[in-house]
């Protein structure tokens, strides 16, 4: 039998989830013309250079839920995880230790969080939603722990103002090729976690999970590995927005990552994820992020108050998802072949 | 009391159409008042349609029904209920969360001004269960009872809306011979006080116990009706099979070669019961049985996806260890599912992600990352070797039509040097053209030398592709044959050989 060879364009648009993300993509630009319209301020290099750093948390945390949400499970631990990243590493480096070292330990702190995760949902099968709100809980009370149930001092304190400096320009203050490193890191990370969902045996794992996960079991595929390791990346994905916070902070903040995981949610379900599992792309969360971000940014700049903000925010969210259903339902539903 | 033996339900030429098949051509039944009438046939003979057409869940196309000497066009399933038909489903539909009381009256609660009037339902309940003599509290939570006693909970409830014609799907299956009895005890109540039974059930051994009348469908047809004292179990028998084979089976002559796999002794459950066989090389080894019989199970523990309690597993004269899928997969051994949308495709990807799930650990290098190359390779060469009828592997598998579903569940599995196939159910709900592919397939696996287990429970098709017949019962395998020398009688006798629960002694009807 010959087949027909798709065009390129053709190919990309038949790629699952695509339509998602270039729907968001879209919403974005219309979006940012929108308020560079009423504001010019919005196309100037200095207020696109900032939008791109704060876009850089949401991107982040984005990417960790969204390879959950693509198993079909939810992470309600990441912003909790976030805070404890901040606290942890700003706690240790205030009393003194190498930054590199406390970067680590704060790791592994946060993958431990992810370990557990994975086991309660992959191994004890308990409802994500269940499992996560108890994890959420605890790593919100090691953040208030760890210094006493108090925010940190600056780290410069601990580890001198010389090496807090190169901690704070590392994450968030300092430039590369003109763009803040928080963005690079941000970019690099997508990098690599695009790679690991498209190109990987355990990104195809991690889809055959959220489409079936019995049909998963029955290709050979270890369901509970699987699981686990998408929870990890939620933990790594937060452990480093800690990073960036204790950074722009120059301190941890007991708070730092408040509410995250919702924004999380919000950031790849706007980018086309379905959060039943089994499609979308992370494409979709680097255009949800920056349909967040230019919101928030562009509200901002016309002076809307930060009520308004949160309606708007939250109208955009129920849309993309009704606009996925409406789609599903067959709008432009396939003919079975 | 009601009269006896008074025609209550009679159904004349009923014929129902499904898209693609006839379920039931020209039926006709007939129950009378103070009767249990077994109505009998192999798997997909028509029963549960006749049954739910009586019971208002199916419109029947064409034909005429009278309950009551009232004749009734199309029927819901409230006008059944009104007219006093109710049906005891297989499957117990209970919400185990609520009391016996709350179960018996949900959907009609008897109020007082707004209010529930909880006292005076369970009273009415009380009533209703001391009739029956069934030994139960009201207030009981029906999730804390076994199985038999959610049974009566449902035969009172239908008895609460004053139901005259029960219908019981497999009543017994769940049960153990003491509950089986009380039972027994209450339809016979039942009977005496005037209502109709129908009673269906594949267990033909219990039949003598108390069973007035039979009738026999098969293929969707209405062969005979019968007092069950004037026939013989063969009789029975003899009525239920003989389904015309109107398919021709491509049938490939093989010398049989060497052992290649065996199983000794597994029990994963009540449904595998120390199960011993032996596949070799040159023949496909069909199962035959009716629905619920084990086979799935017995697929499914071979596989590694549910615990086994004992048992080995030897391929090539080595035993191999199988824990989970995985194992299975690498020892050679694989399985494609009964039910593909559940267990078998992933229908949110594409039909290339399905085929390279299970391969992965071929097409990926060391590193993991996927092979494009090799993995359009081996996708193009499903495609092609299976004729799957598609534009692209792109497409998602949700969208492509039954047959061509079943060929990728299949196809992920052919990319591998398997040693063992096992095809559980392969050509349920597929198109004809698309069956005779299935089966030439599993003739080429024979010549090729690999081990192919074949579950169905369409006999004509094991008859036709098997070359070796093996039937299971309950959990059992009741028995071998070679597919040249079985009959449709005798599978269908291995097929109903149940455990006898209760003794032979109380003959009631008059057979065997």
């Amino acid at each position: 039998m010959k087949q027909k060879q798709p065009s390129a364009v053709k190919r990309i648009l038949s790629i699952r989830g695509m339509g998602g993300a270039l729907t968001a993509f879209a919403g974005f630009i219309i979006i940012y013309l929108v308020f560079g319209l009423i504001n010019n301020q919005v196309f100037t290099g200095n207020n696109i250079m900032n939008l791109l750093r704060s876009m850089a948390k949401y991107l982040i945390i984005g990417i960790g839920q969204s390879y959950i949400l693509i198993t079909g499970n939810i992470d309600l631990s990441l912003g909790s995880v976030v805070g404890m990243s901040a606290m942890l590493s700003a706690t240790l480096m205030c009393a003194g230790v190498n930054p590199i070292v406390a970067i680590l330990i704060t790791l592994v702190c946060c993958l431990v969080i992810g370990v557990i995760n994975g086991f309660l949902v992959g191994k004890c099968q308990l409802p994500p939603f269940i499992a996560t709100l108890g994890t959420m809980f605890v790593a919100r009370g090691i953040a208030y722990m760890v210094n006493g149930n108090r925010n940190t001092d600056a780290i410069s304190s601990g580890i001198g103002q010389e090496a807090a400096n190169v901690f704070q320009n590392f994450f968030y203050y300092g430039k590369t090729l003109g763009i803040y490193n928080a963005f690079w890191i941000a970019i690099v990370l997508f990098i690599i976690f695009f790679f690991l969902l498209q190109k990987t045996r355990t990104g195809r794992h991690i889809y055959a999970v959220g489409s079936n996960i019995e049909a998963a079991k029955l290709s050979g595929v270890n369901v509970v590995a699987t699981i686990t390791k998408t929870y990890l990346v939620s933990a790594f994905c937060a452990c480093v927005v800690g990073l960036i916070l204790c950074g722009q902070a120059n301190m941890g903040n007991m708070e730092a990552g408040n509410t995250y995981e919702m924004y999380a949610v919000a950031t790849g379900v706007i980018g086309g994820i379905s959060p039943l599992g089994g499609t979308g792309l992370l494409l979709g969360t680097l255009a949800g992020a920056a349909v967040w971000q230019t919101l928030e940014n562009g509200l901002n700049m016309i002076g809307a108050q930060v009520g308004i903000q949160r309606l708007v925010i939250g109208i955009i969210v129920v849309l993309a998802v009704l606009l996925d259903v409406v789609v599903r339902r067959g709008v432009f539903k396939k003919k079975a072949v | 009391m009601r009269k006896m033996n008074e025609v209550i339900v009679s159904m004349e030429n009923i014929t129902k159409t499904f898209p693609g098949v006839k379920a039931l051509d020209n039926v006709r039944f007939e129950l009378r008042s103070g009767e249990v009438m077994a109505l009998l046939g192999e798997n997909g003979a028509g029963k549960s349609t006749l049954m739910k057409i009586l019971s208002g869940v199916y419109t029947r196309d064409s034909g005429t029904m009278k309950i009551f000497g009232k004749e009734y066009r199309d029927l819901t399933p409230k006008q059944a209920q009104e007219a006093g038909v109710a049906i005891i489903h297989q499957e117990l539909n209970m919400c185990k969360h609520l009391s016996v009381t709350e179960n018996m009256f949900l959907g009609r609660e008897k109020l007082h001004g707004g209010l529930v009037a909880s006292r005076e339902m369970e009273k009415e309940a009380q009533r209703i269960l001391d009739d029956l003599e069934i030994d139960l509290s009201p207030t009981q939570v029906v999730g804390d009872l076994p199985v038999s006693k959610q049974q009566m909970v449902e035969i009172a409830k239908a008895l609460s809306t004053n139901a005259k014609i029960l219908i019981m799907d497999e009543p017994t299956s769940a049960l153990t011979a003491r509950e089986i009895e009380d039972l027994f005890r209450i339809i016979k109540d039942l009977r005496a006080k005037g209502c109709g039974i129908v009673y269906i059930s594949h267990r033909l051994e219990e039949l003598q116990h108390i069973v007035d009348r039979v009738t026999i469908m098969r293929d969707g047809q209405y062969i005979t009706s019968m007092n069950f004292k004037d026939t013989t179990m063969d009789e029975i028998i003899a009525n239920m099979v003989g389904r015309e084979i109107k398919e021709k089976f491509p049938r490939v002559k093989c010398e049989k070669g060497k052992k290649i796999f065996e199983v000794k002794n597994l029990n994963a459950g009540r449904m595998v019961r120390d199960i011993n066989f032996s596949l070799y090389e040159g023949e496909i080894v069909g199962f035959a049985g009716l629905m619920g019989a084990g086979r799935t199970e017995t697929t499914r523990a071979i596989f590694g996806v549910d615990p086994k309690e004992s048992g080995q597993i030897i391929l090539n004269g080595q035993e191999v260890k199988v824990h989970n899928p995985q194992d299975a997969i690498k020892a050679g051994i694989v399985l494609a599912p009964e039910d593909r949308k559940k267990d078998g495709l992933c229908t949110k990807l594409s039909i290339r992600h399905n085929i390279a799930l299970p391969n992965l650990d071929l097409l990926c290098n060391k590193l993991g990352v996927v092979s494009n190359k090799k993995e359009t390779e081996m996708c193009d060469e499903a495609v092609k070797n299976l004729k799957i009828k598609t534009p692209n592997v792109e497409v998602n598998a949700a969208n492509l039509s039954g047959g061509n579903q079943q060929k990728v569940v299949v196809g992920k599995w052919l990319a591998r040097n398997s040693k063992v196939v096992i095809f559980d159910e392969p050509t349920r709900g597929i198109d004809v053209a698309a069956k005779v592919e299935i089966y030439n397939l599993m003739n080429k696996l024979k010549q090729e030398g690999i081990a192919v287990m074949f579950v169905s429970s369409e006999m004509p098709e094991v008859m036709g592709i098997a070359d070796r017949i093996i039937v299971m019962c309950d959990g059992r395998i009741t028995g071998e044959l070679m597919a040249e020398e079985a009959t449709q009688s005798e599978i269908l006798t291995l097929a109903t050989r149940f455990e006898k629960k209760i003794a032979d002694g109380e003959k009631e009807g008059g057979a065997e």
